[in-house]
């Protein structure tokens, strides 16, 4: 009966979890086409430094230090769930226990001491949250951001508690044969229960234990906390080139190809059928699929906007609401796609409905943003992107840019000097 | 003292090729107060013995405003031209003081066909002074100053180049103080993806007062720069202070102009 019950629950866990992942895919892939698969002996080296290492989260020690602790916590204790997963498969209770003798309790008091740490960590950084540390401000974390963060982090010390207590109870019942560190020091309550309510407390805990995994496992995808799988892949397809260099428009390319040829025919038919994709970014199919990876991957730490040049002084950017306003987008678009098919258009776009012509206009490119993400995401991609539509598709642009375009064009410089005087400074005995 | 300058083009028609070309850029063109950094630079590169031109009124912007501001069109044209340009010379080394131009040359030309060797004026004077071509006076005029380092976001984050200004300004035996906000959370002077070139969005204050507490901390004597825009929002930040009979904002090669002049 309880295996029974057991592996339905973990087929329906798995499937949903299958499911979702099946349909974040499809919306990082409604991106524009990039390639980005070169110098993988980079890549590999990148994400095990970044991602694995958390090269780029000890950059602010505090935080990273404790980001640390959870994350080594959630990784080695999945060896322990591994073993709830057997017994939950086989009927068993603590099925590893004979083979590896008094190991065994070295072995569970070290993920006591793991899932402590956690539980510490985690208040640690609900302190943070709830004592108002600036960084969690800010408006795009109103609502569902800031209620996000608290769940994971109580859903995480709620799970550890139920080791724990599973843990008490089992040291109590085995009469001296087991012995587990941390919830020895916790395990007073356990004088209060008889031996058949402390097995139904045992029992009760690991059922709780299971259920919550599963439960995390689907909530993970729909929340910020999904960066424990993305910041995988985004660190391996992040950018290795210098941050300053912006990618060469492909379609314009062969635009610029065609009116610097002398025998270019302006008149020839288009080489394909195809309709003009549209230059820039209006909605986030326009975005190249590795800027929705990076919504996906933000864990919405906003690093990003607390060293923003712009957000400092006031201006409306920030480059986490950059982000988050990408993954809602995308959300509505794949939903609008599930339920209405491919072709369905809502009349809505990432620019204008979500981010604000003012917010992009704020972006300095400095790329402090960039250099403060521990999973390598790129706002500054984005945000140029939105302004390439604005400027190609729309001519929406300030007044003073498009003098500049103007001068550019005309003189070869930003300013209306001549280019012939281009040299005089080299001639002036000024 | 006026640099002795020749062009490309005065250069081919003597059927002679430098060693390098020195990239001005718009701002070093035409920006009376760059333009004094150019003069500088040239100055350096005269008195090293370095074979070097510019391309005078064939140089035209590299593109980078515009691509920032969102004008692929107008940035790929200009790259074009250039890249024609700088091939038809044969030019195989560039050098320029501006960090965008620097950027823009060395990283998003190669891509539109444009393959040359781009250094960064400051990577080059730290190699002069290395290799004992620059010989900085010892006691020069900013012995014991106090100077601070501003980072470019387009030489430091953008590309990597911390440690070469330094290395420039260690040499002049100045006293050299980091601002909280250096290397790579250096802040922004506030001139980045063409705000150079329009009014800043509406906000509390100015990224370059904001940059200027930074600098008030520290009350240097020296704002050091290594970039023509980073140049022009420090002086305006300076100005703004009030203390514009305190500090100076200088560039890398007016520094070490100035140490032996």
């Amino acid at each position: 009966m309880s295996i029974i019950a057991f592996v339905l629950l973990s087929a329906a866990a798995i499937y949903f979890f299958a499911k979702r992942i099946v349909a974040v895919r499809r919306n990082i892939f409604l991106g524009r086409k990039e390639t980005i698969n070169n110098r993988s002996s980079e890549r590999w080296a990148q994400m095990t430094r970044v991602a694995l290492g958390q090269s780029k989260m000890v950059v602010r020690p505090v935080a990273g230090f404790f980001h640390i602790l959870i994350y080594v916590g959630f990784v080695l204790i999945n060896a322990e769930v591994l073993e709830i997963f057997i017994d939950g498969f086989t009927n068993q209770h603590r099925i590893f226990a004979p083979y590896l003798g008094a190991f065994y309790d070295v072995l569970i008091s070290f993920f006591e001491l793991l899932a402590l740490g956690v539980i510490i960590a985690c208040i640690v950084f609900l302190a943070r949250r709830w004592g108002g540390l600036k960084r969690f401000k800010g408006i795009e974390m109103q609502g569902f951001p800031t209620r996000d963060a608290a769940i994971i982090l109580i859903v995480e010390v709620i799970l550890m508690k139920a080791l724990f207590i599973m843990d008490a109870a089992d040291m109590k019942l085995s009469n001296g044969e087991h012995f587990f560190l941390v919830s020895s020091w916790l395990s007073f309550w356990t004088e209060w229960f008889t031996p058949a309510q402390l097995e139904t407390i045992s029992h009760t805990a690991w059922w709780f234990h299971l259920v919550g995994i599963f439960a995390f496992l689907n909530y993970v995808p729909y929340s910020k906390h999904f960066h424990i799988f993305m910041a995988f892949p985004n660190t391996w397809y992040g950018s290795l080139d210098p941050a300053g260099k912006l990618n060469n428009m492909e379609s314009v390319k062969s635009e610029v190809k065609m009116m610097m040829d002398p025998n270019a025919n302006p008149y020839a038919a288009p080489a394909s059928d195809a309709p003009l994709a549209r230059l820039g970014a209006k909605d986030v199919a326009d975005l190249s699929w590795k800027s929705l990876m990076d919504a996906y991957t933000c864990t919405e730490c906003g690093r990003c906007t607390s060293v923003c040049p712009a957000n400092q002084t006031g201006k409306k950017l920030s480059p986490r609401k950059i982000m988050m306003d990408t993954r809602d987008r995308l959300e509505e678009v794949g939903k609008n796609i599930d339920q209405h098919g491919m072709e369905f258009q809502d009349g809505k776009s990432l620019l204008g409905d979500y981010i604000s012509v003012e917010e992009i206009r704020a972006c300095t490119t400095c790329n402090a943003c960039v250099e403060a993400c521990p999973v390598l995401i790129n706002p500054v991609d984005i945000i140029v992107d939105l302004r390439r539509y604005l400027t190609l598709e729309e001519s929406n642009i300030p007044v003073e840019w498009g003098m500049m375009n103007t001068n550019i064009q005309n003189n070869g410089a930003p300013w209306k000097f001549p280019a012939s005087d281009r040299g005089n400074w080299a001639q002036n005995n000024g | 003292m006026t640099p002795n300058i020749t062009t490309m083009a005065e250069m081919a028609a003597k059927g002679e090729k430098p060693e390098i070309l020195f990239w001005v850029g718009c701002a070093g063109s035409f920006d009376e107060r760059a333009q004094r950094v150019s003069k500088a630079f040239a100055q350096i590169l005269n008195d090293c013995g370095i074979s070097f031109a510019i391309l005078g009124s064939e140089e035209s912007c590299t593109g980078d405003p515009a691509k920032r501001a969102g004008d692929e069109m107008t940035f790929q044209m200009q790259a074009m031209m250039n890249i024609q340009v700088l091939d038809a010379y044969e030019v195989k080394k560039i050098v320029t003081a501006c960090p965008h131009c620097f950027n823009t040359l060395k990283n998003e030309y190669p891509d539109l066909g444009g393959n040359y060797e781009v250094i960064h004026h400051s990577t080059l004077l730290q190699q002069l002074i290395n290799e004992g071509r620059i010989k900085l006076k010892d006691g020069g005029a900013f012995k014991g100053k106090k100077i601070t380092f501003h980072d470019s976001c387009y030489l430091g984050r953008a590309n990597g180049i911390y440690e070469a200004p330094r290395a420039v300004l260690e040499a002049l035996d100045a006293d050299l103080f980091e601002m909280k906000r250096a290397k790579k959370n250096g802040l922004c002077c506030g001139a980045g993806g063409a705000q150079m070139f329009k009014e800043a969005e509406a906000g509390d204050l100015e990224i370059n007062h904001e940059r200027m507490d930074d600098v008030m901390e520290i009350q240097p004597d020296v704002v050091a720069v290594a970039c023509p825009f980073c140049m022009t929002m420090l002086r305006d930040g300076v100005k703004q202070k009030e203390q514009e009979s305190t500090m100076e904002v200088l560039d890398l090669a007016e520094l070490v102009v100035r140490q032996n002049g």
